[in-house]
């Protein structure tokens, strides 16, 4: 059975950088999807992989992430309302799907859309 | 009386700068053709090459350096330490490395050496002065991998030239890669038959100038 967990902005913004890498891990280890509202920041994203590094084992072989930003193509003013944007929803904009290895085989993803492929199960 | 103390100071401290050795690091995907990158600088520079690469997945799992590398282009000479990183992953399953003819129990080791060479890699992103992102262009660009990277480096101020590589290939698609990251140069090359190699070395040096 796959579970999709939803993670609304207000319970993730407020944790710390290693409050957050320790949810996300709990929960993928536990073989949940998670689907964050928001994004984490490239830094907090280099220290998950780390830190999922550290953890992989026998049975835990690691983790599919991926997050989508809200597109805002071409000039100058089209980034400054990206900065406004990014400003004003503190980091809301966005998702963040994130799943264990072992259950999500891939996610395909093109600038405005996300594709999440699972693995098939294995035939006895 | 304050500004030639700060000459002073300039003086000193710009000695260490000159003195100071560039750090060229090369990152990627596992098998982006990292390695063969650093192998054709090495070959055309040094006429050896200084590190394996191969099919397998994960084949360089330590930071390696080889120092004092000079190339010239255009009348204008570049010396640096090239540091080829093992390729950043996600996830790493030993099983992927026993459809390579690997026994279960070197493939087990690989593995472990693998994420420890992951973590290596990132820890070494402090300390690079520019960075070259390889990246296999017949393979999607979007991966979150090519953009924590890439991120990592825009945070931490680092100029950064895009390598699309395996242009030799019949999926190759460099304005794909192109598109992806707008904002950098990129450059597309096959490092393995060494393709487009003068402009790589062109961009390079706009990059560490």
């Amino acid at each position: 059975m796959l579970t999709l967990q939803y993670v609304p902005h207000h319970e993730f913004v407020s944790l710390d950088m290693d409050e957050k890498i320790r949810r996300i891990l709990k929960s993928v280890k536990d073989g949940k999807i998670l689907l964050i509202e928001g994004r984490l920041d490239h830094i907090e994203e280099s220290e998950l992989i780390k830190r999922t590094m550290q953890i992989i084992n026998k049975t835990f072989k690691g983790i599919e992430i991926a997050s989508i930003d809200y597109e805002f193509k071409g000039d100058f003013l089209d980034k400054l309302k990206k900065d406004i944007a990014h400003f004003l929803l503190r980091k809301r904009s966005g998702l963040t799907i994130v799943g264990p290895a072992t259950i999500v085989k891939e996610i395909r993803k093109d600038p405005s859309k996300i594709e999440l492929l699972t693995m098939e199960k294995k035939k006895k | 009386m304050i500004s030639r103390i700060k000459g002073f100071f300039g003086g000193v401290f710009s000695v260490f700068k000159k003195r100071r050795s560039i750090k060229l690091g090369i990152y990627g995907h596992p098998n982006a053709g990292k390695s063969t990158i650093a192998n054709r600088i090495s070959k055309d520079w040094l006429g050896e090459e200084f590190t394996k690469s191969s099919a397998v997945p994960h084949e360089t799992r330590e930071v390696i350096v080889k120092e004092k590398v000079t190339i010239k282009s255009k009348g204008k000479e570049l010396t640096f330490n090239l540091v080829d990183t093992p390729g950043i992953a996600t996830k790493i399953d030993y099983e992927d490395f026993l459809k390579f003819k690997i026994n279960p129990k070197e493939a087990k080791e690989r593995a472990k050496e693998a994420t420890k060479g992951v973590i290596e890699a990132i820890k070494w992103l402090d300390d690079m002065d520019c960075v070259l992102v390889v990246i296999d262009s017949t393979q999607n660009p979007y991966s979150q991998v090519n953009i924590t990277i890439i991120g990592n480096l825009a945070a931490r101020d680092i100029p950064v030239l895009i390598v699309a590589n395996k242009i030799d290939l019949r999926k190759s698609d460099v304005k794909r890669v192109e598109s992806a990251f707008p904002q950098y140069p990129t450059v597309a090359v096959s490092a393995i038959k060494g393709d487009n190699m003068e402009s790589f070395y062109e961009h390079l040096f706009k990059l560490v100038k």
